[in-house]
């Protein structure tokens, strides 16, 4: 309403953006498929049209300066934007062809199918057993057996099993913080999603926690689809397969990694991956 | 230009200069550390006034003083016709047989002024204890027992020293012959100084000797009751619908406010309401704990959701994310995650809100929690009084003895606030929490 002029760019770009080569990636397998997405907290929009594939069992990293929007898009694929009243989008996102962000779309279940893994490590305040079977017990699991069971499965699947298996029954907040976050993984790991979304997940952390978690990536990438954020552009360019740069809400450039790494198509994406500004 | 004014500024800032000024400096930090200390210290000499005259004024309430009467349970009196009818011994003359044996003790008193001076030692009381001793064991009657009741209020008074002996005997409210007679009996060692127990478990009364705060205590109880199981339910349900559930509108910023100005309220208006919508409109029961509990309720109301919105806005968000994002509902992260670590937040608000209710007076003054109650009230809808509405009637009396029983309804009043203030202090403590 406010933006008349935005309005007919909206309208002029998805051709311009579906034909440009440093948008469209050869992906064959996508899971999920943004299209068209724009977001607005209040008046100030934050993403802008945008359109991508995220392909099935790869790492997809966002790479950008910080406020460019990074984050709001990832919530935007599990709908934890919707908690903000302010919140308005526009477009689409397609989870296996269905449009997830259609109202009718049920969250609950859209998040046990879509794990995420935030910046700060946030285990709740309940023993490190508790955590990890929590996602089990919302939907009304309750077996010790099958809990139990899980509780290995998913810890071992987050590399913690060694480190705590002695302790379960302890708080998870005398964890380390990289044991906490790993954690977190195995909480979001225990429901078995098909994504999971990781938010900075390793910027609190020390280089041989990141080292941990990133190979923890590369072992999930069998059995995950993952989409990562990250201000650490080794750290995207040493796991992701596919790099998305975003810049002040617009997708500046989409590619595989090495080849957005070593010759990128764009001079805002050189710019940024060369420390020109950022 | 700019060079002389860094050229003066150096000047200033060279370091005997400094060190000069510093010196002025730590004077003016002094000055200010010893003004703050001072009004710490006149605040903590305040307190300490007040809970010394509270306590020295007080703490004799605690015990009274008992005489011993040699009584003669005479069949005369009591039984003349022998069959011990319940009927004859409540209607007996028991009053005869206290001033009998107070006359045996003193043969020299005659005269109906000074025989009734005699009587009036002992609290007015006596006849009644003595009935019930024979109504509970009338096989006493023909036997001669010495009997402890009560002194009189200002003969306790006067043992106490807080009537004096001196000065000219009319100004004085014990005559000398009274004061002779005492002084005999406790020779004799029939007056003894004993614990207090009425004070503690009877109600209220118009002698000061039989007065106790049992009454207040219970009605207390009861209001407490009411008010807590109308305001916590409702507190903690409109703290988590606002926290959680209400759309950010101009409605729910309206409520906001308005929430915060009830708690602002002048409690006399919630008696004013109270008086209005549930004694006239819904005619409850006057001075019942349970219209006493529902308009202290309204006002503990605020007291309760402000802090139970203080707590769960005080839990991380990263908290709820974390639920949310394993596809927990609105309910089952408030049930699971905000409600528990919140409580202690919610339940130090609760203590507080009550505490504050239970010194709470004026709206219960509107709806005649204010009368003379002497019977301790038995459920939520007997007429009752509270601890600090006893406290105003005592204070209210003229006799002299209701001015000690005051002050020690006042060290009561003040130990469950102090308890109850602990306990929130405690929880508070026990509950913190790092993330
Ligand atoms: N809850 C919110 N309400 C209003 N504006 C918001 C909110 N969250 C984010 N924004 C705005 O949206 C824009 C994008 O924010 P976002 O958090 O997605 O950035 P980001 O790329 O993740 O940044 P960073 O790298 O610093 O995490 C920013 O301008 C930010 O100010
Ligand atoms: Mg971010």
């Amino acid at each position: 309403m406010s933006t008349v002029s935005s309005e007919s760019t909206l309208q002029d770009r998805p051709l311009d953006s579906a034909l440009d080569p440093a948008l469209n990636p050869p992906i064959d397998d996508p899971l999920l498929e943004i299209e068209g997405l724009s977001l607005w907290y209040g008046d100030a929009q934050a993403l802008r049209n945008i359109s991508m594939k995220i392909p099935k069992n790869q790492i997809t990293a966002y790479i950008g300066p910080s406020g460019c929007g990074k984050s709001t898009l990832l919530r935007c694929i599990n709908r934890l934007n919707d908690l903000i009243p302010i919140v308005r989008t526009e477009g689409d996102i397609r989870f296996e062809g269905e449009s997830i962000l259609d109202p009718s779309f049920d969250t609950n279940l859209l998040r046990k199918r879509v794990g995420m893994v935030f910046q700060k490590s946030n285990p709740f305040p309940k023993t490190i057993y508790e955590n990890v079977v929590y996602g089990l017990r919302l939907q009304g699991i309750s077996q010790k057996s099958v809990l139990d069971e899980v509780v290995e499965k998913s810890l071992k699947g987050a590399a913690l099993w060694d480190e705590v298996k002695d302790r379960l029954q302890e708080r998870a907040l005398g964890l380390s913080g990289g044991q906490q976050q790993r954690l977190c993984i195995a909480r979001a790991i225990a429901v078995e999603p098909e994504v999971i979304l990781y938010d900075e997940p390793c910027s609190a952390l020390d280089p041989i926690s990141t080292n941990k978690i990133e190979e923890l990536m590369l072992e999930l990438k069998k059995d995950y689809t993952q989409v990562i954020v990250t201000h650490n552009m080794q750290q995207a360019s040493r796991i992701s397969d596919l790099t998305a740069f975003m810049y002040l809400g617009d997708l500046i450039e989409y590619g595989k990694t090495d080849e957005l790494f070593i010759r990128p198509q764009k001079e805002q994406t050189e710019a940024y991956i060369t420390g020109r500004f950022g | 230009m700019s060079s002389s004014v860094s050229s003066s500024a150096s000047a200033l800032l060279t370091r005997d200069a400094v060190a000069s000024r510093l010196k002025s400096r730590y004077r003016a930090e002094n000055r200010f550390r010893f003004a703050c200390a001072s009004a710490l210290v006149v605040g903590g000499l305040f307190l300490a006034v007040l809970f010394t005259s509270i306590i020295s004024q007080g703490y004799t309430a605690f015990t009274q003083h008992f005489v011993g009467l040699e009584v003669y349970f005479d069949p005369d009196v009591i039984d003349p016709a022998g069959n011990r009818d319940r009927e004859v011994l409540a209607s007996a003359n028991y009053n005869a047989i206290v001033r009998d044996s107070m006359k045996r003790q003193f043969p020299d008193v005659t005269g109906r002024t000074e025989t009734r001076k005699l009587t009036g030692l002992v609290s007015n009381s006596a006849p009644y204890e003595l009935q019930s001793l024979v109504e509970t064991n009338p096989a006493i009657i023909g036997t001669t027992e010495t009997v402890w009741v009560p002194a009189s209020d200002d003969i306790d008074m006067l043992l106490k020293g807080k009537i004096s002996r001196g000065g000219a005997e009319e100004t004085r409210r014990v005559s000398d012959n009274e004061i002779a007679w005492i002084d005999t009996l406790e020779k004799s060692g029939l007056v003894d100084r004993r614990f207090n127990k009425r004070f503690f478990t009877a109600g209220d009364s118009r002698e000061p000797e039989l007065a106790g705060i049992w009454g207040a205590v219970v009605g207390s109880a009861y209001t407490m009751l009411v008010c807590l199981a109308l305001s916590f339910p409702l507190g903690i349900a409109a703290a988590i619908y606002l926290e959680e559930f209400a759309p950010k509108n101009r409605l729910t910023d309206l409520i906001e406010v308005n929430i915060n100005n009830l708690a602002a309220v002048p409690s006399i208006v919630y008696g004013l309401l109270g008086l209005a919508v549930f004694l006239n409109f819904f005619t409850m029961p006057r001075s019942a704990p349970l219209v006493g509990g529902i308009v202290l309720s309204l006002m503990t109301l605020p007291r309760i959701i402000i802090p139970a919105r203080a707590a769960m806005q005080s839990i991380p968000p990263s908290i709820e994310e974390a639920a949310y994002g394993l596809g927990a509902s609105p309910m089952q992260v408030m049930f699971h995650h905000i409600l528990p670590l919140s409580l202690p937040g919610i339940l130090t608000g609760t203590i507080i809100g009550m505490a504050q209710a239970l010194g709470e007076t004026a709206p219960l003054l509107m709806i005649g929690m204010v009368a003379f109650i002497v019977d301790v009230p038995a459920s939520i809808f007997d007429p009752a009084t509270v601890l600090p509405v006893q406290v105003y009637l005592w204070a209210d009396s003229t006799e002299l003895a209701f001015v000690e029983k005051n002050s020690a309804a006042i060290m009561v009043l003040l130990a469950f606030l102090i308890v109850m203030n602990l306990a929130a202090v405690i929880i508070r403590r026990k509950t913190e929490r790092k993330w």
